[in-house]
């Protein structure tokens, strides 16, 4: 089983981006569980999602403590100290940042991989929501699910133009990031 | 007027009437045959347990006879429930429900939507007495309203928590004495003015609201029908006097109603989407110390306190006040009974 | 067929496969999802029902009130507060003997105000007459919401569907949701011997006075009884046409041979089952879900506990000033046991907070400590208490 914690602010889309990655594992004919760290939070607030994948129906219901990898929605929540609490030792890292992979992991001073989500979003979908292009990011890096898998998740939640951008964005988000290049962590990170 | 006089006046309107000459069918008949000529659908029926004189029992009798046999009630807490339904009996001729207190209208509105959802026609009548609609059930008359069920909402308005034994609630006249507004040293009964309801029922801009008084049945009939005949909220008031609680006499309680029409203190009138469109005219309008005499719970406005005739001046005031804004006033003599042929039409569409 | 759902849509997709004629609800956290999802159902064209959006949850329970009573299958569902609001009208729904299915999406009561997972509100209407059902996960919560129509319309008790604010209704997970056959064969359309109807005038809900009282009240009691074989028998035969069971009125996990056992209620059931997995061999506990906790199905619990030293009750509420609710009525049901087990009592995971995989080890630990009779809170931080209570 992969554990997956989820930041971002409300209104960023991240409970969306939790739900169509448990979706895309569902479509691999994989057990999955998605959930919200349901709070009272407004627009801009910091927000959890959690995304469990599994080859086995899955039992645990409490919230994802030492998740595999961490999706950042916005470089602005490294600055919460809970945000890497428990990830694990060889876990991943990836976030939504107009800065390098080499400037974020010399200023955190942790791995970690640099995506720019927004700007993608911006000019291809036209709204700046980094999710379903670091959801593209994530699983191009880990080859954990094919991007077909995302892209029919992704169909059930959406239509029309707005689909077929975030379908044009998926691809282009895939075709930029490095494949592979966490499949060694994805091994590494699973647990029973 | 002390209520001795009244009685004689009374007696006197009888005997004209039985010595006026008999034409047509009641020429030949006397009153009991009359009625048999004349049956009407009673959908509550007698041996029930209400005081003598109870407003609120021949108010029902005269909405249920008037709404007809295709009808399902409603019954809010209080005395129409606790006099009809003493389990195992029943005086309902109706299917009837009474859940709580303040759900009335909630529960017809779930009656009504699962007619509508059964595709069936019958009309739903919820009831509640003044405490279960101007006061605890206000929110779900409310919430009725606001979603355009299907039903008649009938207040029997008897001016205080008589089932629990006489206390004030937000329909109790200014200056009433209610075991919860007793008069004393500080106070002169009831500190706060009787809630305009049919002004908030207005505000819900139904397609038709009115006041009616168990002194006037055949308004009262007329008024139930028109208002089941309307696809919508609909909204009835009717005074209903208490003996007990107004205390007054149980032969006089008819007449005491009538007072409060004449003197302007409960004005009769029509609603059409929030406009006024009727009003039943009073002809010479009475002093309110003729209404307010008659009953223990005003004693103590007529005392020799001098808030006593303050007061009596501010419940005249709240009278005249009545007849200014409904334009209350009209010639010539009262009806004993309207049959609605009073009332003056003030324009409308609902008819 | 599979599908990966939000609990709440789940839960709404199983109440349109009821055919409910009339839904009437009012907006609180968690329930939301599930009436939203339940409304667009309608304005889809996809559930035809009357949804009457009312102006507030005593109000939600008392239209169900009134379409059970005209022969309608009606459906609502809350939460905490909300429950709380309906609290008179379900007393008198259950007092009526009307039925109906109400979804509780489980949250904790104010005061302070938390919008989280916990079992206080539905355990504080245990004593209304509705029948409980609680749910360990969402395809539970599915064939659970269909049984409780039939349980419901057969007993003529009004049937709450108990499931986890947010773990539940806010969890995506993998449901096989069942079709329309299969829900059509198994619950016939809604047929109410008592409903309000001008042909047969009934009077409903009259006043009944100290020589009849006793009896109306016994009744009641008597039919919440006789409730208990028509839930087994709900969820069996619902099991012949899907091929699932949902746990009957408590199911057993765990070797036979364990002398400790744990009993809980709801989603935790499931965290504690993988915990349970992962524990050493003889460590290993037996693992006890209670899914009917109305009626308290108190002679399977003892079968259940047969051979058990020791009982571990681990609850989601509490009675302030007496202690655990479902513990104290365990140790009430165990007493007549030849040789009943020690009861310990727990409650954990009080106002959402989280009931991790190590839960189970902790409980263990903490109940060597605790009395035959005692109750304790096993999550409480006392650094995070004033200084008097720590």
């Amino acid at each position: 089983m992969i554990e997956i914690r989820i930041h971002g602010r409300g209104g960023q889309g991240n409970v969306v981006a939790a739900y169509v990655l448990a979706g895309a594992a569902f479509e691999e004919g994989k057990r999955c569980q998605a959930f919200p760290n349901f709070g009272a939070e407004r627009r801009g607030a910091p927000v959890v999602a959690f995304v469990r994948i599994s080859e086995k129906p899955i039992l645990r219901r409490c919230q994802v403590e030492a998740p595999g990898f961490l999706l950042i929605q916005d470089e602005s929540l490294l600055h919460i100290p809970s945000v890497m609490e428990g990830l694990k030792e060889k876990g991943g890292i990836l976030v939504n940042s107009l800065k390098s992979s080499e400037e974020l992991t010399k200023e955190y001073g942790r791995p970690m991989v640099a995506l720019a989500g927004s700007q993608m979003a911006a000019e291809i979908v036209g709204k700046p929501l980094a999710n379903v292009a670091l959801l593209s990011a994530f699983l191009t890096l880990t080859g954990l699910l094919p991007l077909e898998a995302l892209k029919k998740a992704l169909s059930k939640r959406f239509r029309g133009e707005v689909l077929e951008k975030n379908l044009k964005l998926i691809d282009e988000v895939g075709a930029q990031v490095a494949a592979g290049l966490w499949k060694k962590e994805a091994k590494h990170v699973a647990c029973a | 007027m002390d209520s001795t006089k009244l009685k004689q006046e009374i007696q006197e309107r009888r005997a004209q009437m039985q010595s006026a000459p008999k034409e047509g069918v009641a020429g030949q008949h006397n009153m009991e045959e009359l009625r048999k000529l004349q049956p009407r659908y009673r959908g509550l029926e007698a041996g029930h347990r209400a005081c003598q004189g109870c407003g609120e029992a021949l108010a029902a009798r005269l909405v249920t006879e008037a709404a007809g046999p295709d009808v399902i009630l409603t019954n809010a807490t209080g005395c129409l429930e606790v006099f009809t339904t003493p389990w195992p009996q029943s005086a309902w001729r109706l299917p009837w429900i009474h859940s709580l207190f303040e759900n009335s209208a909630a529960v017809a509105s779930g009656v009504e939507a699962a007619l509508k959802a059964q595709g069936r026609s019958t009309k739903v009548i919820a009831q509640g007495g003044d405490g279960g609609t101007f006061d605890i059930g206000f929110q779900a008359l409310s919430g009725m309203l606001e979603r355009q069920h299907n039903i008649l909402y009938v207040c029997y308005d008897n001016e205080a928590y008589m089932n629990t034994g006489i206390q004030r609630s937000g329909s109790t006249p200014h200056a009433a004495m209610t075991t919860t507004s007793p008069p004393g040293k500080e106070r002169m009964g009831k500190r706060h003015m009787k809630k305009d309801l049919l002004s908030i029922i207005a505000a819900h801009h139904i397609p038709y609201a009115a006041s009616a008084s168990v002194a006037y049945p055949a308004d009262i009939r007329r008024k139930v029908r028109r208002a089941v005949s309307i696809e919508g909220p609909t909204f009835l008031l009717i005074h209903s006097p208490c003996p007990l609680g107004w205390g007054i006499e149980s032969d006089i309680s008819i007449e005491v109603a009538r007072l409060a029409v004449q003197t302007g203190l409960f004005p009769i009138i029509e609603l059409e989407r929030g406009e006024l469109t009727g009003v039943m005219p009073i002809r010479n309008p009475r002093p309110v110390t003729d209404y307010l005499k008659l009953q223990n719970r005003f004693k103590h406005l007529f005392t020799d306190d001098p808030r006593a005739r303050k007061e009596r001046e501010h419940v005249q005031a709240l009278a005249d006040h009545n007849i200014e804004i409904y334009q209350l006033r009209g010639e010539g003599v009262d009806a004993l009974d309207t049959d609605g042929a009073d009332t003056v039409r003030r324009g409308g569409v609902v008819d | 067929m599979l599908h990966a759902l939000e609990g709440s849509q789940a839960i709404a997709q199983a109440v349109a496969l009821c055919r409910p004629a009339v839904v009437a609800a009012y907006p609180i956290t968690p329930q939301t999802h599930i009436v939203e999802n339940i409304s667009k159902l309608v304005a889809d064209g996809k559930l035809k029902c009357e949804f009457v959006s009312v102006e507030s949850e005593f109000s939600a329970a008392s239209v169900v009130l009134g379409s059970a009573a005209t022969g309608a299958r009606s459906y609502t569902a809350s939460s905490s507060q909300g429950i709380l609001l309906m609290a008179e009208v379900l007393f008198d729904i259950a007092g009526m003997r009307l039925p109906m299915v109400l979804t509780c999406a489980n949250r904790a009561i104010s005061a302070p105000i938390n919008i989280w997972n916990d079992h206080q509100d539905a355990m504080t209407v245990r004593d209304s007459g509705w029948i409980q059902l609680y749910c360990a996960d969402n395809q539970e919560a599915i064939d659970t919401t269909i049984q409780a129509f039939r349980i419901s319309e057969r007993t003529e008790l009004p049937v709450m569907v108990c499931v986890d604010g947010f773990v539940l209704t806010h969890t995506l997970e993998v449901v096989d949701m069942p079709n329309a056959e299969q829900v059509d064969s198994y619950l016939p359309p809604f047929t109410f011997k008592n409903k309000l109807d001008p042909k047969h005038p009934l009077s409903l809900g009259t006043l009944v006075g100290p020589e009849y009282y006793t009896e109306a009240r016994y009744s009641l009691h008597r039919a919440l009884e006789k409730a208990l074989p028509e839930i087994e028998s709900a969820d069996a035969d619902w099991a012949k046409i899907c091929g699932r069971a949902s746990g009957g009125l408590l199911t057993v996990d765990g070797p036979e041979s364990a002398s400790v056992g744990v009993l809980a209620m709801g989603s935790v059931v499931s965290t504690l089952t993988e915990a349970n997995e992962i524990l050493p061999g003889k460590k290993r506990v037996r693992l006890m879900k209670l899914r009917a906790f109305r009626p308290f199905p108190a002679e399977a619990l003892r079968q259940a506990c047969a051979g058990l030293k020791e009982l571990i009750v681990l609850e989601r509420a509490f009675s302030p000033g007496c202690g655990g609710i479902l513990g104290t009525e365990v140790r009430a049901a165990l007493a007549g046991m030849a040789k009943p087990p020690a009861v310990r009592n727990f409650a954990v995971g009080l106002g959402g907070r989280d009931i991790p995989l190590g839960t189970l080890s902790k409980l263990l630990d903490a109940a060597k400590a605790q009395g035959n009779e005692g109750f304790s809170i096993l999550d409480v931080e006392p650094e995070r208490l004033p200084p008097e209570d720590r």
